[in-house]
């Protein structure tokens, strides 16, 4: 891949919104990536291998866990720099962004809120430091908008729980030392446990054969009578409410993210518009090229409002499950389209490894579809303005 | 020991330049400014690599306005433990250097560190007038440095070949490529920044040796003319008549 010049386009000055320290730390993760993976990323996405040497690094620059307090290890930032930091990882790699925000949102997160002390100081600094890679269990085979249906439970047998089922599409799992599986006890009450690497009967085989995210590695969960001790139930929440309040943290994350690949998109498309030349002009001189790029950064302004200030909302505690839904909806659907046309400016050579953009587009249909599908956040979106769920139907009769 | 490196911002490279007030001022509107690469890289790593290996502090220290704090907090973030500003724009080296050296006089540093230059200026003054103004040796674009007690041994390079020099502290020592590697700073180094101290000193009186009369830019670039490789007496004649190099 040649340099990576990125610099991100701010067309209505939203860096005055930004405080000091917020650009501080989007500065510092760029200058990480530009410096550690934007040299690299190309490869391991070719040779579908995950970075794996990178992890430590995700830790040593305060990636992991970015809202974690200090007690804990975390470096204790606001929301909106957790964005910026998933924004300038997914700017490079939706991959990169997907192992961060995994061990940040979806382990760590409820470590830190449905966890007790114990929990808390035993898994989370390691986690923040990246010593420990942590994964996410709630999708099954069979259960992937319909969490709620998933068969994987676990029994009390007195001294432990003896879990049971399977998990599928889980980022990090093969690499995973602990995963937060969310499975249902005996009264069909969904509960979060932490399953540690190396338990009797669990293992995390990877899924081979993606043609996106593919720096990022992913596998199933197995339990097969998995014996887990008593106190890895995490004890302040249950319910289906649980995990999604997890999936809140990792959407709003994943909004800021796509929103990266989008402006990536963008200045690399804007680059190769004033630099190649057709008809002894640049292309960037005609007026469909224009339309292009014109319609591009309108789309990336008024998501970066969006985002901004559900940042905004998110510090305050505000932020509706609602409205992250809009984001990461909104979001996903305009990078991709926006990696659609950057592709388009870039002609031949928008297929090439030289240039980001195809990798992106492959990587956002993972994105589409992960973490609510571009569908179900409609969905919440409509039930929100409207008061009535439209998820399940009945069976029309025959 | 004792270490004060000088920090200064510099236009980030992607900036536009141009100037105002008849040419006589830099036009900073939307210019994004950065800590200097040689200060921030070189001169504020190794003080903190020596600081780490052998124990002391490192104090950063600017002469610049409020505005000049979010670099400040830069280098604050990659480990300086404290910090001083110079209420004062930075107008030019000597009156840059007169406000270190003062400050450096009163407070008593082992070293004195700079970048071996900003790299909008290049002016590659302010390190060898303060080592001036406190009677120091100085060591200007040293490219390595080890510490063995209170003596140092420098490495700077000389055309074609490397100068090695030893000097006992105090001394002032500008630093360029070499001297360290750049440290990127980290999300807990962000937020350990904030309730470092900044203290804000203001300025000594001191004499204006310089007027700015005019800025201009370099001329943009020509077209490139293409020789013939086999065409070697059309170069010369380029070279000679329309160049008029030779």
């Amino acid at each position: 891949m040649a340099t990576d010049l990125y610099t991100h386009p701010d067309y209505f000055n939203m860096d005055d919104l930004l405080s000091e320290e917020h650009k501080l730390v989007r500065e510092t993760t760029r200058s990480w990536v530009k410096q550690n993976v934007s040299p690299i990323i190309e490869d391991y996405y070719e040779r579908a291998a995950f970075p794996e040497h990178l992890v430590k690094q995700l830790g040593e620059i305060g990636a992991f866990g970015p809202y974690i307090p200090e007690t804990y290890g975390g470096p204790g930032l606001d929301q909106i720099s957790y964005g910026l930091i998933m924004q300038e990882l997914e700017r490079c790699d939706s991959g990169l962004r997907s192992t961060s925000s995994v061990q940040s949102s979806l382990v760590m997160y409820p470590i830190w809120k449905y966890g007790n002390e114990d929990q808390r100081q035993k898994y989370l600094p390691k986690l923040a430091t990246g010593e420990f890679l942590g994964c996410f269990g709630l999708t099954e085979p069979d259960h992937g908008s319909n969490p709620g249906g998933m068969i994987s439970n676990f029994k009390d047998m007195g001294d432990h729980y003896l879990l049971n089922g399977a998990k599928m599409w889980i980022s990090n799992a093969p690499k995973a030392d602990i995963a937060v599986v969310w499975a249902k006890n005996e009264e069909g009450r969904i509960h979060g446990l932490i399953v540690e690497k190396g338990m009797e009967g669990f293992s995390a085989p990877e899924m081979k054969g993606k043609h996106s995210l593919r720096a990022s590695i992913t596998g199933e969960l197995i339990f097969d009578n998995v014996k887990v001790p008593k106190e890895n139930l995490l004890p302040n929440k249950s319910g289906l409410g649980a995990p999604l309040g997890c999936l809140d943290s990792a959407r709003f994350g994943i909004a800021w993210g796509a929103l990266g690949s989008a402006m990536d998109c963008y200045d690399q498309a804007l680059r190769y518009s004033k630099e190649r030349t057709q008809f002894n002009v640049p292309i960037g001189a005609f007026q469909l090229t224009q339309k292009k790029l014109a319609e591009m950064i309108t789309e990336i302004t008024k998501a970066q409002l969006l985002t901004f200030r559900l940042g905004q909302l998110r510090n305050e505690g505000k932020a509706t499950s609602a409205q992250i839904s809009m984001a990461k909806r909104n979001n996903v659907e305009i990078a991709l389209k926006i990696a659609r046309e950057a592709r388009q400016i870039l002609g031949g050579m928008g297929i090439t490894n030289e240039y980001s953009v195809m990798r992106h587009m492959a990587n956002l249909e993972s994105v589409v579809t992960y973490e609510g599908t571009h569908d179900i956040h409609l969905l919440i979106t409509g039930m929100d303005v409207t008061g009535i769920p439209a998820f399940t139907r009945e069976m029309p009769n025959k | 020991m004792k270490f004060l490196v000088c920090i200064s911002k510099s236009p980030d490279t992607t900036s536009k330049i141009d100037f105002t007030e008849n040419n006589t001022k830099f036009n900073e509107t939307g210019v994004q400014y950065i800590v200097n690469p040689y200060d921030e890289w070189y001169a504020l790593v190794r003080a903190l690599e020596l600081k780490e290996q052998n124990g002391g502090s490192v104090t950063t220290i600017t002469v610049g306005t409020a505005a000049d704090d979010s670099i400040i907090r830069k280098a604050l973030a990659i480990g300086a433990d404290n910090a001083v500003r110079i209420d004062a724009e930075a107008n030019d080296a000597y009156f840059t250097a007169f406000q270190i050296a003062e400050y450096a006089k009163a407070n008593g540093f082992d070293m004195v560190l700079t970048g071996k230059e900003t790299i909008n200026y290049n002016g590659s003054q302010v390190g060898g007038m303060v080592a001036e103004l406190l009677g120091q040796p100085f060591v200007s674009l040293a490219t390595k440095m080890e510490m063995s007690g209170t003596t140092a041994t420098i490495e700077k390079e000389t055309v074609g070949g490397v100068e090695i020099v030893e000097v006992n502290t105090p001394f002032v020592l500008s630093a360029a490529k070499g001297m360290a590697e750049q440290r990127i700073p980290n999300m807990r180094g962000i937020m350990a920044a904030r309730t470092k101290p900044l203290e804000v000193v203001p300025a000594v009186e001191c004499e204006e040796l310089v007027d700015f009369e005019a800025y201009e830019l370099p001329p943009a670039k020509s077209e490139c003319k293409y020789v013939d490789a086999d065409n070697v007496a059309e170069l010369v004649n380029l070279l000679h008549n329309e160049a008029k190099v030779i």
